[in-house]
């Protein structure tokens, strides 16, 4: 206990951690069901329906019927990489959120003043990519481990692109670094606060003039998540499931939670290094935006009020019932003047978040797959040297600007 | 004990058994994680050594890239159990015990440092370490450093040459 | 008292280089014989920055450790390329099969 007096803020990170994995977890459920929804709706369907009002509780169903599925492991697999591979998968794909800022406030944990977001370190952005370039092993692997012919093609494939596309990833985020000088998150964020000086409504994101780079990186992202077009190592008309053809139950989902928390990373490096992070996209002198959250939560809570009203029948009448009082709550307690400026970052942070995602679904449901081939000649033919030149004349532009 | 002892002694402990598990293990795949750890273990290392920069590069480089490399050509060539030789029994009689003096002679010489005898604080160096490190990289340094980008051509289109099958 | 001495980390780079060097002498797969050499790399590396720590100053311990990790990386591709070189040639990965020049 002394030791653990000695160093407050162990226990201050280990609290952060738990909220904030309890948090991510909670999204990821959710983030299946919003892209079964959004799908549903590009393809004219209704998506999830009968599991809560809306689906809503599908993600619980889904949860269940994985955990009391039958775990088979093939028996000519290696049994101790084959069940690594998905853990390693996983906490690797959950580790990068330790390293995401949501916002400017610091609040505070057991009297401990402490920011929002587990660490705050120097190098945040090569340590989210240190992370990132481990991820391949939990793809690898598994390939490997099942001893079958598909995933053994689909672990090859996947590894071959993921390092491939890691090369431009990586290159198109550098002109960001050259222009703000530092490689740390809150800096990066800081350094695009504020607005252009002749066109003083554009926000001073780093999404104008690094357009070409926010593309690069945009693809090299998709590609990098293993997501459609890209998602060649999961190729069912080819290669059955890819990597994970033989995994089953538990591990299954892990895989599955592990790509989407790699979405939820990608997503948020592109809020931060293009989208200006947790900054709002108006002056700070239109005081009325502080409203905004809780108000907006309020009108939302007032259609589920009306749909609740009208739409719904029986227990489900009753569970969206709930989540209009709990959305009426929180957008009122947004409101609470001790309140308001410390949801201002966390409530932009996510609102730009929540646009890659449903950007992401977007393209799933409108993009056909790539050939492997053309897949490659694109990330090494195309993709590199335009992020490459994007790097070079962003660097003598930088040089000619500070000179 | 304070919380930098303990967590060299830790990840000390994670890179000696990561690296004896590299020699034990007779499946090359087995090897090659057992390396991934102690590359791994090293990086926390170089962290509590204030290296922040090296540490990134280490897990991008080393553990993200080439131990990947290392991985896929063992997943293509679909590399099974070592075969155990004759001359591999050898190298077993004779290896352990010229292998341990080495390690114990290196541990003398390395004790007998005189800069060994300084401590250290696990805290970031002072001033801005990157910003230093690149100073020294592109100006002092800076011609060993292209030459380094030229090697890098040559080992590009060395291993593409080797690599590719005559058609 | 936050303090490791620089002694430590010489005494763990020292093992793991008398580690590489066992596990150099005992694999005879071309694969895990170059694992070996990278294990040496890493051991000099730890080395590189515990010195640069002892000694202060300008961080010239860190451009040599990345100017080795830049070398390891192109002996890696090469000596990958030549390992699968010689699979095609002699369809073993032991590197007692690989004898032509031996007298």
């Amino acid at each position: 206990m002394e030791f653990v007096a000695q160093h407050p803020i162990l226990v201050v990170s280990l609290i952060k951690i738990v909220v904030l994995l309890f948090l991510l977890m909670t999204a990821l459920a959710y983030v299946t069901w919003f892209e079964r929804k959004v799908v549903a709706r590009i393809q004219s369907r209704i998506g999830p329906l009968y599991v809560g009002a809306h689906g809503l509780l599908q993600p619980l169903a889904d949860g269940v019927k994985f955990l009391f599925k039958e775990d088979v492991t093939p028996p000519a697999a290696d049994r101790f990489v084959y069940v690594l591979a998905p853990f390693l998968a996983l906490s690797l794909g959950l580790a990068t959120i330790a390293l995401i800022p949501f916002g400017p406030a610091t609040i505070m944990v057991l009297g401990v003043p402490t920011q929002m977001g587990i660490a705050n370190v120097s190098l945040g952005l090569l340590f989210v990519f240190a992370i990132t370039s481990m991820g391949v092993y939990g793809v690898a692997l598994a390939g490997w481990s099942s001893n079958s012919k598909y995933p053994l093609m689909g672990g090859l494939r996947s590894s071959a692109q993921m390092v491939s596309y890691e090369v431009s990833l990586t290159l198109s985020v550098v002109g960001v670094v050259l222009l703000a000088g530092t490689l740390n998150f809150n800096d990066l964020i800081a350094y695009q606060s504020g607005h252009w000086r002749y066109v003083r409504f554009l926000p001073h994101w780093n999404v104008i003039p690094q357009f070409v780079g926010f593309l690069c990186y945009f693809i090299s992202a998709i590609a990098e998540t293993n997501r459609v077009p890209f998602d060649l190592p999961e190729a069912e008309t080819e290669l059955v499931a890819g990597f994970h053809t033989e995994y089953s139950s538990f591990k299954f989902a892990m895989f599955f939670m592990a790509e989407y928390a790699n979405m939820i990373t990608v997503s948020c490096l592109a809020t931060i290094l293009f989208f200006g992070g947790w900054l709002s996209p108006f002056p700070e002198r239109w005081t009325w935006q502080l409203y905004i959250p809780g108000v907006g939560l309020i009108l939302g809570g007032i259609l589920l009020a009306y749909d609740t009203a009208m739409n719904q029948r029986g227990i489900a009448r009753i569970q969206l019932a709930v989540v209009t009082i709990g959305a009426l709550v929180i957008g009122a307690a947004c409101l609470l003047p001790s309140v308001m400026p410390v949801v201002q970052g966390p409530f932009w942070f996510l609102l730009k978040l929540l646009g890659f995602l449903f950007f992401y679904v977007w393209t799933r449901g409108t993009l056909p797959r790539f050939r492997y081939d053309q897949l490659m000649d694109f990330g090494w033919k195309f993709l590199l040297p335009v992020s490459l030149a994007n790097l070079v004349i962003t660097a003598f532009v930088v040089m000619v600007l500070n000179r | 004990m304070t919380l930098p002892i303990i967590l060299f002694f830790v990840f000390a402990a994670i890179a000696v058994i990561g690296a004896l598990m590299m020699i034990f293990f007779r499946e090359p795949i087995h090897s090659a994680l057992a390396l991934i750890l102690v590359m791994v273990a090293l990086a926390v290392l170089y962290l509590l050594l204030g290296a922040e920069f090296i540490a990134a590069v280490q897990i991008i480089v080393y553990a993200g890239a080439v131990m990947v490399l290392f991985v896929f050509v063992i997943m293509l060539l679909n590399a099974g159990e070592e075969e155990r030789t004759n001359i591999s029994k050898l190298a077993h009689y004779v290896g352990w015990p010229l292998g341990i003096f080495l390690t114990v002679e290196l541990v003398y010489w390395m004790l007998r440092a005189p800069i060994g005898a300084r401590a250290t604080t696990a805290t970031i160096a002072p001033g801005d370490p990157t910003r230093d490190l690149s100073m020294l990289l592109f100006r002092s340094y800076l011609f060993p450093f292209e030459i380094t980008s030229i090697l890098i051509l040559i080992a590009l289109i060395g291993a593409l040459v080797l690599a590719k099958r005559d058609s | 008292m936050n303090e490791i001495p620089i002694s430590y980390f010489l005494v763990l780079s020292a093992i793991l280089f008398g580690l590489g060097v066992l596990a150099f002498v005992f694999k005879r797969n071309i694969i895990t014989v170059f694992m070996a050499i990278e294990l040496m790399l890493n051991a000099v590396n730890l080395a590189f920055v515990a010195f640069d720590r002892a000694r202060g100053g300008p961080h010239d311990g860190w451009v040599f450790v990345f100017f080795v990790i830049v070398v390891a990386a192109a002996e890696a591709a090469v000596g990958l390329a030549i390992a699968i070189t010689v699979v095609h040639n002699r369809q073993s990965l032991n590197i007692e099969r690989v004898n032509l020049l031996k007298f």
